[in-house]
């Protein structure tokens, strides 16, 4: 009923072309992040920021990356959580190393680091395909997990192997109070998400999707492949890599190597699955999916118990939760295959023919 | 040179234990177009069933005899298995028929957490030992050969030599009998196999039977090498590269593959670690793979994969 884009006539080339054709959409974006800037500092408590809002806007980011790679290109990845790595211990290095290093660059650099490393462990993709490929970047997690607990250089030679952050400040602001570090996540987080949405419906975008669905095709209409899965990696590993490095340096405040282990990487891949494949809207609903569900179990299940008059352990509590965690996964890919964006679409097509659906 | 062939024997004994988790992914693999994710949840699972059944049945029914103890406890854990996989069939690859394979692949990473997460709120999560009464003191061998002989693990010996027995029975069974030609069949072409009157549904439940035998004599073996704990899953992880190098789709692949890797892999650790800080087995063994997989992307002994628009 308010959902359609009846009478909204375009005139210009332009208008055409926007990002959000629909002005209800437009709408809602605005009022969306006018909420999430403006609103959500006022209402938010501080344990809101640290267990929910900031690990769901940074690993929003992170899966808007790992989307990109999987669902835009087509290439399964599971060493998504060595890039996140490489991007937290290279602008690590970059922090620590470079006097006077200031916040904003280290993190992109770190992103740049994890690009290279991207790339380089992306090479097998001109080769290999499909499940082989998953497996492959395994490497890449593995050889990561390595480099950062052996070779001393990249933790500076912390006899633990443990790294931490300090005094961290953005144009003279002081990133301490909780609300400063998800202000400035979320807007590192507007940025990449406008230019992720841009890249996908651009040429290279569609490179992408093409290759995806068929690379031979592909490659035979006249899209290089190489070139085209090459750029795939590089940009969602450097959109990764700012993700970990944020997650380093803003959400842990001092890391191991095991912060992004291999679980991480499943984490990562579970977000886009269950959020959509091939959709930027997918990697925020999978994200807070992921995200909110183990606190959410963590929290109903003793009270759950303690109505049920038992008393539960916090053993017990965590076995029960990984088994409902699993159960949910499997749950939603019968239920919706193609993810909860595919919900929100199936939504809004109800809302644009209603009330009369035929 | 008695050095190197004492890492080279460790490396092919600790290759056979690699194949057999591998094998449980090749299996199901091979049947059922589904990368499983869940085989290392599986062994684990097996693992702790077997352990807690051989330490329950003395003293609930007062037996003693080892052997019986560990028969009962290894037939009962085989039967916990079946039902797993008769769940699984039921409950979750009936219902995702025809999806992508990513999704399957996703599905079996939910199993893994559902099953990791059940099999230690039923049986516990300490670390349990399974006495399959295995030697475990090394002997020495070839003493006239070579000067001071070569030590040779027996334990690991045994093992190789259980995995070298399941897979000659594993090949029998899937050569000689009628439910084995039926698997193949199902293996090369669901629809074909479907129209000339396979049930598809039974060979599903057959298959992630057999893996789930599989994954329990492998949690056997490595149960009693290791102790049965949550780390055991991880195995699955190890025997990720042999599956791929060998090919997806090869029985012998998984054996073969599991060799090169435990040769690599232990050779590698001995000669090239000292160098690199050690610690390197583990990715080792992937950049080996991802080698191999350069120059034959279908892995060693799979299909050819053929491209067709």
């Amino acid at each position: 009923m308010f959902y359609r884009e009846n009478g909204q006539f375009k005139t210009s080339y332009q208008a055409d072309q926007q990002i959000f054709p629909i002005a209800q959409d437009r709408v809602f974006v605005v009022l969306l992040l006018l909420v999430a800037f403006a609103g959500v500092p006022f209402f938010a408590s501080d344990y809101m920021f640290r267990a929910i809002l900031i690990p769901f806007v940074i690993m929003a980011m992170a899966a808007l990356g790992v989307n990109i790679l999987v669902g835009y290109c087509g290439q399964i990845s599971l060493g998504s959580g060595a890039f996140m790595a490489v991007g937290a211990y290279g602008a690590y290095n970059f922090f620590a190393r470079v006097p006077d290093m200031p916040l904003l660059p280290a993190l992109l650099l770190g992103g740049l680091c994890a690009t290279a490393f991207g790339i380089l462990f992306g090479l097998p993709s001109l080769r290999v395909r499909g499940l082989y490929l998953a497996v492959a970047t395994l490497a890449a997690q593995f050889f990561a997990d390595w480099m950062f607990l052996r070779v001393k250089w990249f933790t500076l030679d912390t006899p633990s192997g443990s790294v931490s952050v300090s005094n961290l400040q953005i144009f003279g602001f002081p990133l301490d109070s909780d609300v400063s570090k998800y202000l400035f996540c979320l807007s590192l987080l507007v940025v990449i998400a406008l230019l992720a949405k841009n890249l996908v419906r651009g040429a290279i975008g569609r490179e992408w999707m093409a290759i995806r669905d068929m690379d031979v095709a592909a490659a035979v209409i006249g899209i290089r492949p190489m070139y085209a899965k090459l750029s795939a990696f590089a940009v969602s590993s450097f959109i990764i890599g700012v993700a970990g490095a944020l997650w380093a340096f803003i959400y842990l405040g001092s890391w191991e190597p095991g912060a992004f282990s291999v679980d991480q990487s499943f984490r990562l891949l579970f977000m886009v699955i269950i959020g959509g494949l091939g959709s930027i809207m997918g990697g925020f609903l999978g994200a807070a999916f992921i995200i909110v569900l183990p606190i959410f179990l963590n929290q109903f299940l003793p009270m759950l118990a303690g109505l049920a008059g038992v008393e539960i352990s916090t053993t017990v509590v965590s076995h029960t939760e990984l088994m409902i965690f699993g159960a949910l996964i499997v749950w939603f890919l019968i239920v919706e295959p193609h993810g909860l964006a595919k919900l929100w679409a199936i939504g809004k097509q109800k809302m644009r023919v209603w009330p009369f659906p035929y | 040179m008695a050095f190197f062939l004492e890492t080279l024997l460790g490396g092919l004994m600790a290759g056979m234990l690699y194949s057999l988790v591998a094998l449980g992914f090749v299996l199901i693999y091979k049947a059922s177009g589904v990368f499983n994710f869940a085989q290392g949840a599986m062994v684990l699972f097996a693992a702790l069933a077997m352990a807690r059944f051989a330490e329950w049945l003395p003293q609930i029914t007062g037996l003693s005899h080892p052997v019986l103890v560990n028969l009962i406890a290894f037939v009962l854990a085989g039967g916990v298995m079946f039902i797993v996989a008769w769940l699984i069939e039921r409950l979750v690859l009936r219902r995702l028929v025809n999806q992508e394979g990513t999704t399957l692949l996703m599905a079996t990473l939910g199993i893994a957490y559902f099953l990791e997460g059940l099999g230690q709120s039923i049986f516990g999560n300490d670390i349990y030992k399974i006495d399959i009464g295995m030697p475990k003191d090394p002997v020495m061998a070839f003493e006239n050969v070579f000067p001071g002989g070569l030590l040779i693990n027996q334990e690991d010996l045994i093992a190789a030599l259980i995995a070298a027995l399941l897979v000659a029975l594993l090949s029998v069974f899937f050569q000689k009998t009628g439910t084995g030609r039926a698997l193949r069949a199902v293996a090369d072409d669901h629809q074909a196999a479907q129209s000339i009157g396979i049930p598809l549904n039974r060979i599903w439940v057959i298959v992630w039977c057999v893996a789930g035998v599989v994954a329990l004599v492998a949690g056997m073996i490595w149960g009693s090498k290791l102790g049965v704990q949550f780390s055991l899953a991880t195995v699955a992880l190890r025997a990720l590269p042999v599956v791929i190098l060998g090919g997806l789709t090869s029985v012998p692949g998984a054996i073969i593959g599991g060799l090169i890797i435990g040769v690599g892999e232990k050779l590698s650790e001995v000669f090239l670690g000292p160098y690199v800080g050690g610690g390197i087995e583990i990715w080792f063994a992937y950049v080996l793979a991802l080698l191999f997989l350069l120059v034959r992307p279908q892995g060693l002994f799979g299909e050819k994969i053929i491209d067709r628009v």
